[in-house]
């Protein structure tokens, strides 16, 4: 066993000096800059896109006064649902040539109108490209009926405040189990890739020979997928660290702002570090052992997608944990080992008990020790040509 | 597997022990009931064709494939694995990672055999600067010739200081210089008691190098022991020159002799040369030259292999 570790050891000590000290891995340190921009481009373009087609303008040709009480009542909704989603409004006179007015309205381009409330309050009509069941018209309905009635004062509501309730913290915990998840899924994604392709370099540098014939084959794949897992630790703490330090720089609360997680928020961290390595190790190592068959980088390249959608499934299936921790979803996500580690840190954020956590932990440390078992017998099989059929139900020493 | 090793026992003379070694790939037998006995301390030739079975026979005794059936025991052990560490191995498909430095190369392969990677560090400066490679120490691998390279994993092999060395087609690759260089290491390794296996199908090395050799054809040995009993195999060829055409002295020759040019060239008859010397004498044959050749281990092949062994070996045989 000792032998094992060490040999290990060797594998992941040459290969975390390789992908640590290449110039690749400055790009591997600025990828999650890449969505950041991207989301940067497209949220700005969305928001520009939504400002200008979200919010209807209905043109209202009527008097001053009436106009004026319909514009009170729309105020009144606005505060209660966001404005953005309220119809706006462009007042005009009516001018003597009704029929001439209108159309021009209904051609105007500044502001885009998307129909004219013509005949006041007292008989108001709709027209434009808008249906009588639109969300739009009902909005209008509700407005006119508002501004019909001149006690249009809402009544006093008082208000005690407390600091949280069981809802409000059901909900805060959910945010927080979701942002765990998506941070260890999106950590996650980004080294699949990396880690299909490891044993490509020993396998057309034809050292796989000499590696082989050195140390046993699990000594490779541990010391691989670990070696991996450090450079990936050594990029997250140089994200976190930026990241930190760019939320000193520029925000004030930073995590502190983000809901307590049940666990508390040294707990939930700790986990989190637990997780992550966990989740990588597990999906890692079954990546490991797909790309291990692989000869060429171009048949990696292909079984890329497939892993990628399959890593979108199990986060799918943990995401169930969401809100619902013991819901029978969440307690099956728990347990299947390739979602397990996002399950049970969103049941972190949402139940503070440590028991589960616990079994978690070491049900999916002895999955990562059985994958990479069999990951080592498959290879010797399939690329070593060597050992006897694979057979799951009899793990006998490779 | 292993149940059937149990009664292997590998005897302390022995550095590798094979027994009824068979290898299938799907319906495909490459290596069909092959054994061996290696002496410890020994220089042992594997020789045979490409597609012999050598390289499948190797893997086999290294541990990188299992075989189908039979044993090996490899420095006293049944799992070739737990002897790494006192194993060197040069496989015939050379590999090191480019980007690495020739020192962090060696130091590394040592490192896989259980030796500190500063202690290999160390091993691998002064092995680099005893092979002129001490420029090159820090340099990428990517940058050195392909014989440079294929050194500096011969060093690799060395730098554990293993007891036994296992090299697969070692010569291939090399030029003249650097071959020279690799038969003096290998008796220079054989002086410290290191036992040392290698395949080749370039006979001249096993020639000059081996105590033991063992041909394999067609994924079998066909023959196993020193190279003197392969070619005791063989009766002396007699290659003779003669100023008269015909006469009574052509009833001294064998019927099976054949010409090359001038000469009679057949096997030298049983009583020896004497009686042969004197029919020829007496029977008017007028001896212009007459050479009395001990036969080579290339011959040896031929008798033993067969023709067609020695055709796939090409005309590497030329170094007879």
């Amino acid at each position: 066993m000792t032998r094992l570790f060490r040999s290990a050891f060797v594998i992941a000590r040459r290969d975390f000096a390789a992908t640590v000290l290449s110039k690749a891995f400055i790009f591997f340190l600025l990828g999650p800059l890449f969505p950041l921009i991207l989301g940067g481009v497209f949220g700005g373009i969305g928001a520009k896109v939504a400002s200008q087609t979200e919010q209807p303008v209905v043109a209202v040709v009527s008097s001053a006064s009436d106009f004026q009480r319909m514009l009170s009542a729309r105020e009144r909704i606005a505060h209660s649902i966001p404005d953005s989603l309220v119809v706006h409004f462009a007042h005009y006179d009516p001018e003597p040539d009704q029929a001439a007015q209108l159309k021009r309205l209904l051609a105007s381009r500044n502001p885009p109108v998307r129909a004219v409330l013509t005949g006041g309050l007292d008989n108001p009509r709709v027209t434009g490209a808008v249906t009588a069941d639109s969300d739009a018209v009902g909005q209008l309905r509700l407005i006119v009926s508002d501004a019909r009635t001149s006690a249009a004062v809402p009544p006093e509501l008082p208000v005690t405040e407390t600091a949280v309730s069981s809802g409000s913290l059901a909900k805060d915990r959910a945010l927080t189990a979701q942002i765990g998840q998506m941070l260890l899924f999106f950590l996650t994604l980004l080294l699949s890739g990396m880690v299909m392709s490891q044993l490509i370099e020993e396998k057309s540098n034809k050292i796989i020979e000499v590696i082989a014939a050195a140390v046993p084959i699990d000594a490779l794949f541990i010391g691989k997928l670990f070696a991996m897992l450090a450079a990936s630790v050594a990029g997250i703490i140089v994200w976190i660290s930026s990241g930190a330090l760019l939320i000193q720089v520029i925000s004030t609360g930073g995590v502190q702002s983000l809901p307590t997680p049940a666990v508390g928020w040294s707990g939930f961290l700790a986990l989190g570090v637990i997780y992550f390595a966990l989740n990588y190790l597990l999906l890692g190592s079954i990546f490991l052992t797909i790309g291990a068959q692989a000869s060429t980088v171009r048949e990696v390249q292909t079984l890329s997608m497939p892993v990628t959608f399959a890593q979108v499934v199990i986060f799918g299936f943990a995401s169930t944990a969401v809100g619902q921790p013991n819901s029978t979803e969440a307690l099956a996500a728990a347990i299947f080992p390739l979602s397990s580690p996002m399950a049970m840190l969103a049941r972190a954020a949402q139940d503070p008990a440590w028991w589960p956590q616990l079994v978690a932990i070491v049900w999916q440390a002895a999955w990562v020790a059985l994958i990479l078992h069999l990951g080592a017998r498959m290879f010797r099989k399939t690329v070593l040509k060597s050992g006897p059929p694979v057979k799951w139900w009899k793990l006998k020493r490779a | 597997m292993l149940r059937q090793a149990q009664h292997v026992r590998s005897d302390e003379d022995l550095a590798v022990q094979a027994v009824d070694l068979v290898k299938d790939f799907n319906e495909t037998r490459a290596v069909d009931g092959v054994s061996l006995a290696v002496p410890t301390g020994a220089i042992y030739g594997l020789l045979g064709p490409n597609g012999a079975g050598k390289t499948t026979t190797l893997r086999m005794l290294m541990g990188i494939i299992d075989p189908s059936s039979g044993t090996r025991c490899v420095l006293g052990r049944e799992r070739p694995i737990e002897a790494a560490p006192e194993i060197g191995y040069l496989p015939e498909e050379r590999g090191l990672y480019p980007a690495m430095t020739p020192r962090e190369a060696i130091a590394f392969l040592g490192a896989l055999r259980g030796l500190p990677l500063s202690e290999g560090r160390l091993r691998a400066d002064e092995l680099l600067k005893q092979h002129d490679l001490g420029d090159w120490a820090k340099k990428p691998i990517r940058t050195l010739s392909k014989g440079m390279a294929q050194t500096v994993q011969l060093l690799g092999t060395l730098v554990h200081k293993p007891r036994l060395i296992v090299l697969d087609e070692p010569f291939s690759g090399l030029d003249a210089i650097n071959q020279a260089r690799l038969e003096e290491m290998i008796r220079r390794e054989a002086r410290n008691g290191v036992t040392i296996i290698f395949s080749t199908h370039v006979i001249a090395h096993a020639e000059r190098l081996c105590e033991g050799v063992a041909i394999i054809a067609s994924g079998k040995v066909v023959f196993d022991g020193s190279v003197a009993d392969a070619r005791g195999r063989l009766h002396p060829i007699v290659r003779l020159r003669t100023r008269a055409s015909d006469g009574p002295w052509r009833t001294a020759i064998p019927s099976t002799a054949r010409r090359e040019g001038d000469e009679f060239v057949f096997e030298l008859p049983e009583g020896g040369p004497e009686p042969l010397l004197k029919s020829l004498i007496e029977g008017g044959a007028g001896i212009e030259t007459l050479a009395i050749e001990r036969p080579g281990l290339h011959d040896a092949f031929v008798a033993i292999a067969g023709n067609q062994a020695a055709a796939a070996m090409g005309t590497t045989g030329a170094g007879r």
